[in-house]
């Protein structure tokens, strides 16, 4: 029955999103008072939607095997944990999962939107309903979570070991929380271009949804990230895998909207190009799903789908893109723009943000489509890995870097003081930096070798805003903005130190037997079998000392029968100036064991840098939220508010 | 921004989706063809994996008569099923040279005892490292030598009757 009733709650809610389309189109013809209507039934839609998503995590809470997809990906020998998250580890769930929260955040904008005119929110909630609507006709005629097996089985087939993880089975809804998050961007863009209404307060209606799925994309990407350095046993924090460069995209494209925004909200200017970027942050939401749903590129990730899925995700990814974009076509021209600006100013800084991301975007979304393109004309296979990204991006994310330092000390309009002179101090921290680097160790390379100097520069400059004013008066925005931005030297000074100092060993060792990593002395001393719940290992014990008293490690390799997979268990000590990462793997047939170190000086500051700028967002979110309600009520708020 | 400019993701749109529609038509095929096509072989030499068989060296495979080189495993069951196709092209007079992918002597008389021994020599190459060198992703793999010991053709997965004409033809071709 639990099933049937999920079933039926997304029937309801597919209905609801029809009508609510229907409303849309009535409202848009003639002048009827839809709003409240509106409000209403995208609030019940969303409610819908929960309960179907809950009735699925019932079904996998229970083990009911009479359902298909639990028989599928779950069995009943699993911590309960992963047998709830095994609701979203596959693909019926998520897309599940996906359409949950597009129908959830409809109901919030429904219940919390003040900020745009009547016209543009109910064009912006029918937007949203024509979106979930596609998503709800995939799972009900292509993808059913809740079909049943007659008669059920005794048990489950499992759910890939890789993925019974604590990272891992909240690293997906985090992504899809941020993915969907930005529906509410697109579907605010497409309803102010029906209306024509592009101005200052869309541009605030947009931004908390925006500044939310942006933090939460930067969360999911800093622990997709770690997840990946810990659990595939490789040591490498990115691999510019495609399904990795798919969650990239869309923080990049939100990033660039992010700025964007705040000068359409400040300034009303870059109306058409916001709109463009909020049409396009989505889209590459909507193109990373595909690409990680329909497994057509080949990656570590690759979740195989039969073409008749993969066909219809195109089609909705097809039709909701193509449609934004001829509307885009069509409207963008009407769009006048806002207040003009001087070449040096903060707009110009926020502008040459913008083409930066944009033109990253661009180099990540050909490096990823690079292979099917050539193979599409010319029959050849060939992979686009880190050397063309890193040599690529690398250096213009550099000069984003430092352009991250010098533009939020611009004044709007036009720049008058001599900004440069506040600057002498951060460059001079640079630039001692790069010399140290030049003097101490003159063999790195070039990329880690400006990564640190920029870094460093970054780091003073970042926080400049707050100096000379009282920082406790500084607005919350202004400390989300250089909490953040100091965020970003953190993670490439980060970056930096992993990709210049890491020293690695790859050994076969035999009991007894010392290895050096670095300044490290390890030792193997002990490989011994071990056992979990459903999976079985064998364990070393490594004693590794640097002068001071030893550290013990245990990494394992862990075999799981249900369905028989392999994982490397890497053992990973972190000291305050980096990680001793060690990895045990197969037995040698001549004897021994093959053993994997590394020393990693200062590679946690990646994800503590990931993790500042998120909170930075945090921060922002909450100051914005905040003002919005000192301020009684947003209704009355679309006077000019300066921004920072 | 100007029509010309608007009309640009348009485009982008289109091109992406034709991609992935062809590619979801023809899924990717997960086979990877060696790069030395058209190319001398590199230099190994294997030792032989039968007592009774001599090895196999890269100086065997460019004696002036283009042969067949066969990657294949005691272990591998689609090579089971091509050994009929092979024993087929013995008896019509191609050379055929194998390399056996980390397997035993025991195994291999074993299998050659069931199946057919269509080869003239067999190396041994317990580390697959031979068969990497050769481009080789696989087993069974088999590539058309021609007598200089350039690689010309390379069938992915066991060669079935079908494809005996097209190897003899292209066996002829490299003469």
């Amino acid at each position: 029955m639990i099933a049937e009733a999920g079933l039926a709650a997304l029937w309801l809610a597919a209905g609801l999103a029809g009508y609510q389309l229907l409303l849309m189109i009535m409202a848009l013809r003639s002048e009827v008072a839809v709003t409240r209507t509106m409000r209403a039934v995208a609030v019940v839609q969303g409610a819908l939607t929960l309960v179907a998503f809950t009735m699925l995590l019932v079904v996998f809470a229970r083990s009911d095997m009479s359902v298909a997809l639990v028989f599928a990906n779950s069995n009943s020998a699993k911590p309960f944990i992963y047998k709830v998250a095994g609701a979203w580890g596959n693909h019926e769930g998520s897309m599940l999962l996906w359409v949950t929260i597009l129908a959830v955040a409809g109901a919030f904008l429904g219940l919390f939107s003040r900020r745009t005119t009547e016209r543009t929110l109910v064009a912006g909630l029918g937007s949203q309903s024509v979106l979930a609507l596609g998503f709800y006709a995939f799972l009900l005629l292509a993808s059913n979570p809740f079909d049943r097996l007659a008669p059920a089985p005794a048990n489950g087939q499992g759910l890939n070991p890789l993925l019974q993880d604590p990272g891992l089975a909240f690293h997906p809804p985090t992504l899809y929380l941020g993915y969907v998050g930005l529906s509410v961007a697109f579907s605010l863009a497409v309803g102010a271009l029906l209306t024509g209404e592009v101005d200052s307060r869309l541009a605030r209606a947009m931004r908390p949804w925006v500044l939310g799925a942006w933090i939460l994309l930067t969360l999911g990407i800093t622990a997709g990230s770690y997840w990946a350095y810990y659990e595939l046993g490789w040591g490498g924090y990115w691999f510019w895998d495609p399904v990795e460069n798919a969650s990239l995209m869309p923080w990049l494209a939100a990033t660039a909207l992010l700025h964007s925004l705040n000068v359409l909200a400040a300034r009303g200017a870059l109306k058409a190009w916001t709109m463009m970027l909020a049409v396009i942050a989505f889209s590459m939401s909507m193109v990373g799903t595909f690409l990680v749903r329909s497994g057509i590129l080949t990656s570590v990730h690759a979740f195989a789908i039969d073409p008749g899925r993969g066909a219809f995700l195109l089609a909705l990814l097809a039709i909701y893109v193509g449609a934004a974009f001829v509307l885009f076509a069509v409207r963008g021209a009407t769009l006048k723009e806002g207040a003009p600006f001087e070449l040096v100013s903060r707009e110009t800084g926020l502008v040459i943000n913008n083409l930066l991301l944009s033109v990253i975007l661009g180099i990540v979304f050909l490096g990823t489509l690079y292979p099917l393109l050539v193979e599409a004309v010319s029959g050849e296979k060939l992979s686009v890995g880190a050397p063309y990204f890193n040599a690529v991006a690398g250096p213009l994310a550099l000069v984003l870097a430092v352009l991250v330092g010098v533009g939020p000390l611009l004044s709007w309009r036009r720049e008058r003081r001599p900004v440069l002179k506040h600057l002498r101090v951060p460059a001079l921290v640079g630039a001692t930096a790069l010399t140290i680097t030049v003097i101490l160790w003159p063999s790195i390379g070039i990329l880690p070798r400006l990564g640190l100097g920029v870094g460093a520069f970054l780091a003073g400059a970042g926080i400049l805003p707050l100096v000379g004013r009282n920082p406790l008066r500084a607005p919350l925005a202004t400390w989300g903005m250089v909490v953040a931005h100091i965020g970003i030297a953190v993670a490439l000074a980060g970056m930096a130190a992993n990709g210049a100092f890491t020293r690695e060993r790859l050994a076969v060792a035999n009991p007894g037997q010392t290895l050096s990593v670095g300044p490290w002395l390890v030792q193997l001393q002990d490989v011994t079998p071990t056992a979990g719940k459903n999976w079985t290992a064998v364990e070393a014990e490594l004693r590794a000392s640097r002068g001071a008293g030893p550290v013990f490690l245990k990494p394992q390799t862990r075999y799981f029968t249900d369905p028989p997979t392999e994982t490397n268990e890497a053992a990973i000590r972190t000291f305050w100036n980096g990680q001793l990462y060690t990895v045990v793997g197969k037995a040698d047939p001549g004897g021994g064991w093959q053993l994997r170190l590394w020393w990693k000086p200062f590679v946690t500051l990646i994800w503590l840098g990931g993790a500042m700028i998120a909170l930075g967002g945090a921060l922002a979110l909450l100051g914005r939220l905040l003002r919005q309600r000192r301020r009684g009520g947003a209704s009355k708020d679309w006077r000019r508010e300066r921004y920072a | 921004m100007s029509r010309g400019l608007r009309l640009i993701p348009i485009i982008l749109l289109i091109s992406v989706v034709v991609g992935f529609a062809w590619r979801i038509v023809r899924p990717p095929d997960p086979a990877v063809p060696s790069q030395l096509i058209s190319r001398p072989l590199p230099q190994f030499a294997l030792p032989a994996a039968l007592p009774a068989k001599p090895g196999l060296k890269s100086a065997d495979l460019a004696t002036g008569e283009p042969r067949l080189l066969n990657v294949f495993a005691s272990w591998c069951v689609p090579c089971a099923d091509e050994a009929e196709v092979l024993g087929e092209l013995r008896q019509r007079g191609v050379k055929i040279d194998a390399i056996a992918i980390r397997d035993t002597p025991m195994a291999i008389s074993a299998f050659l005892a069931r199946h057919g021994d269509p080869y003239d020599r067999i190396g041994a190459d317990a580390r697959s490292s031979v068969q990497i060198s050769l481009g080789s992703s696989g087993v069974p793999e088999t590539f058309v030598i021609d007598g200089r010991g350039v690689m010309r053709h390379q069938y992915l997965g066991p060669l079935t009757q079908a494809n005996i004409p097209g190897v003899l033809q292209q066996l002829d071709e490299a003469r």
